[in-house]
């Protein structure tokens, strides 16, 4: 690498990019529209039933059943069951998204039919109070029918509630979403532009103009990766700010996602490049890319977090490396578990590096 | 004179056609080489092979001293090249190019010097998408010099110029010869050819059929000179008759072969005691496109065959 080369080539790239203004916008407006439409559809109120995660200590009693059938009736929460036994079930909560939880506790059926006092427990988070309030108004509901159902003159009310938040840090689908927005950035802007450059530059004989000069594949390579670095970060800078000044985001940022936002574009820039390599016009390329990219975009935790994908679809991420780029992102903006993001950036740096170099040595600029 | 170029039994063969067939030549360092042929004869492959940017399929190609394929990166240092389809990034402008060349060659050019030279001074600051044909065309020639090369090749450098920029080109060529480069041209232009190289080689379908000094071509591939006298047809048959010589009578002209200097005077003589009014004459001789013309004809027709050496 020699650094006038390197610095006199990124220069022809940062102009080239400056000086299309349509492109230019696009890529820096893109990303306020994304975080803008998807936060609108996500923090909208509409119809939209609150989620709400039960967690049945009663191992499945009639008694209990009936109860989360009647709360399902309300069409006001839908229900999803979970099993954090072994955890704090507010933490956990908090580390999968979900911002109201409900626990039945052990002993529900035989204290309602001895007409023993007993509480079901509803975990809300004050922060989101619209969905606060429509779970506590459902479960006081069916607290409510349930008391009137077994009641007499002179007894007391059996069921109860007592009310718990949500664990120390609470995530909304909106802070789920930063990382996988910036990690759609990251694949797409590089992905969709090095595959296109790749086949036009032969076609127009740019790269055979650029063989005749001392300037090296690795070095060509590399400016364009560092440009996408630049264009990452003031584009995930736009969305970290849109999503906390747009939707009151929670993300904590901080410079461990810097990495990820330099070891992505070099990924994705090295494989984009090596797509185009494979394809020989322009038309092809363009096919290639979407073939790569279309999956990548979709399964790998951009819109919606992996773990709410059906089991047999789990794997197929996990092989995608999108989602290490995203994955290292939420611990370190969301659940701070910096062990994990080590390792999932330590997947991508690698992969990277093998995808450069395998760009480098297979892309030609002249004819073979 | 040492040999800048040096091409011995060169083939490059592409599915199906013999792009080049078995071709010979050499260029001397510090002269203009032409290398001349109709659309398709096989310039532009020779060319890039020279450059390192094809690779042969058979024959023996040095290039200062070096082997353009494998040592592409080693020549490519040293040689300055305009493609003939010259392309360049849309948003650059001639000066950023020439600086960007600079920094990829590590060296220091002067962007106002250079586009002065190829005159395009006044466009220096316009992004390349800007430019018209014939300006993109000097902004490729103005970055092919920035690192200083022994050999520029320039693959018809002057194809849509302007009459007046063309000749800001030939004067930028005869300047790099005279600086002791080495130029490999080709044109379709046989004046330029005729006025620049020192040697020119006419290369059609893949082989070459003629090549030496432009002069020697015309004496010895062209037709005799002939002499043109403005008068009536029957100045031919009286020449024929009385002055031996295979005159011919058209256009109101009657036009003389000459085979040696006597047979002017002899024919001149002749007219004189013709007693047949006539205006007034005039010489003619082959120019090197006559050549050109009449050679690649008689090969298409298969009435020549082509030279082995050049
Ligand atoms: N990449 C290629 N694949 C197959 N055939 C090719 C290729 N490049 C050139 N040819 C063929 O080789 C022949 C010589 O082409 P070349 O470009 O060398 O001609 P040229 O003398 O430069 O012509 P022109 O004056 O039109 O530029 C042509 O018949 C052309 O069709
Ligand atoms: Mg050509």
């Amino acid at each position: 690498m020699n650094g006038r080369r390197l610095a006199g080539d990124f220069q022809v790239v940062v102009r080239s990019y400056v000086r299309n203004p349509v492109a230019l916008f696009f890529s820096l407006i893109f990303p306020i529209i994304l975080i803008a439409l998807f936060g609108a559809i996500l923090g909208g109120n509409g119809s939209v039933s609150t989620p709400l995660a039960v967690e049945n200590l009663d191992h499945n009693s009639p008694a209990s059943q009936a109860f989360l059938a009647a709360l399902n009736n309300t069409s006001l929460v839908q229900i999803t069951m979970v099993n954090y036994s072994a955890q704090n079930f507010g933490v956990a909560l908090g580390n999968n998204g979900y911002t109201t939880g409900l626990i039945i506790p052990q002993g529900f059926q035989a204290n309602y039919t001895n007409r023993t006092p007993v509480d079901v427990f509803l975990y809300t988070n004050p922060e989101d109070a619209s969905d606060a309030g429509i779970a506590e108004s459902a479960v006081q509901g069916v607290v409510t029918a349930f008391n009137l159902h077994a009641a007499c003159s002179t007894c007391s009310p059996i069921l109860g509630i007592t009310s718990r938040n949500v664990g120390s840090q609470v995530y909304k689908e909106i802070d789920y979403l930063i990382p996988g927005l910036i990690g759609f950035t990251i694949l797409t802007s590089p992905m969709f532009s090095m595959v296109d450059v790749a086949a036009s530059y032969r076609k127009d004989g740019i790269f055979r103009e650029l063989s005749l000069t001392p300037l090296t594949k690795a070095e060509w390579l590399t400016s364009r990766i560092l440009w996408y670095v630049l264009l990452t970060f003031i584009s995930a800078g736009i969305m970290i700010g849109a999503g906390i000044v747009l939707f009151n985001a929670h993300v904590q940022v901080n410079a461990g996602i810097l990495p990820f936002l330099f070891a992505g574009p070099f990924l994705f820039v090295s494989l984009g490049m090596l797509a185009g390599t494979v394809a020989k016009t322009p038309e092809s390329a363009a096919l290639i890319g979407n073939i790569i990219t279309f999956p990548m975009m979709f399964l790998s935790g951009t819109f919606f977090a992996v773990s709410l994908f059906p089991s047999w679809l789990q794997p197929i991420a996990h092989v995608l490396p999108l989602y290490y780029v995203i994955d290292g992102m939420n611990q370190v903006m969301l659940f701070s578990n910096a062990t994990r993001a080590l390792t999932d950036l330590v997947i991508v740096m690698a992969i990277a590096l093998v995808f450069f170099g395998l760009a480098v040595r297979f892309f030609t600029w002249r004819d073979e | 004179m040492r040999q800048a170029i040096e091409v011995h039994g060169l083939v490059k063969e592409y599915p199906g056609l013999m792009a080049v067939d078995h071709i010979d030549f050499t260029v001397a360092a510090g002269s203009v080489f032409a290398f001349l042929g109709p659309n398709g004869a096989g310039k532009t492959t020779t060319t890039e092979i020279l450059e390192g940017l094809r690779r042969r399929t058979e024959g023996e190609v040095r290039v200062l001293d070096l082997d353009p394929w494998k040592d592409g990166y080693a020549l490519h240092r040293k040689i300055g090249v305009i493609p003939q389809d010259f392309r360049f990034f849309e948003k650059i402008t001639p000066r950023e190019g020439i600086q960007y060349y600079g920094a990829l060659f590590g060296t220091h050019p002067d962007p106002a010097d250079l586009l002065r030279r190829v005159a395009l001074e006044d466009k220096a600051d316009s992004r390349y998408d800007t430019l018209s044909g014939g300006q993109k065309q000097k902004m490729g020639l103005a970055l092919s010099l920035t690192n200083d090369p022994q050999i520029c090749f320039l693959d018809e450098p002057t194809t849509g110029l302007d009459p007046h920029a063309r000749r800001a080109i030939w004067e930028v060529i005869r300047g790099l010869r005279a600086e002791g480069r080495t130029v490999f041209l080709t044109t379709h232009y046989l004046e330029e050819a005729e006025l620049l190289a020192d040697r020119v080689a006419i290369i059609h379908h893949g082989r070459i059929i003629a090549a030496g000094t432009p002069t020697e071509i015309i004496r010895t591939r062209g037709r005799p000179e002939r002499l043109l006298i403005e008068a009536p047809a029957s100045l031919a048959d009286y020449l024929r008759t009385n002055a031996g010589v295979s005159a011919e009578a058209h256009d109101g002209r009657v036009e003389v072969p000459l085979g040696t200097k006597g047979d002017a005077l002899r024919v001149l003589n002749a007219v004189a005691t013709s007693g047949i009014p006539w205006e007034g004459f005039t010489t003619t001789q082959d120019t090197l496109e006559d050549v050109f013309v009449r050679l690649v004809g008689q090969m298409d027709e298969g009435t020549l065959k082509s030279e082995g050496h050049a």
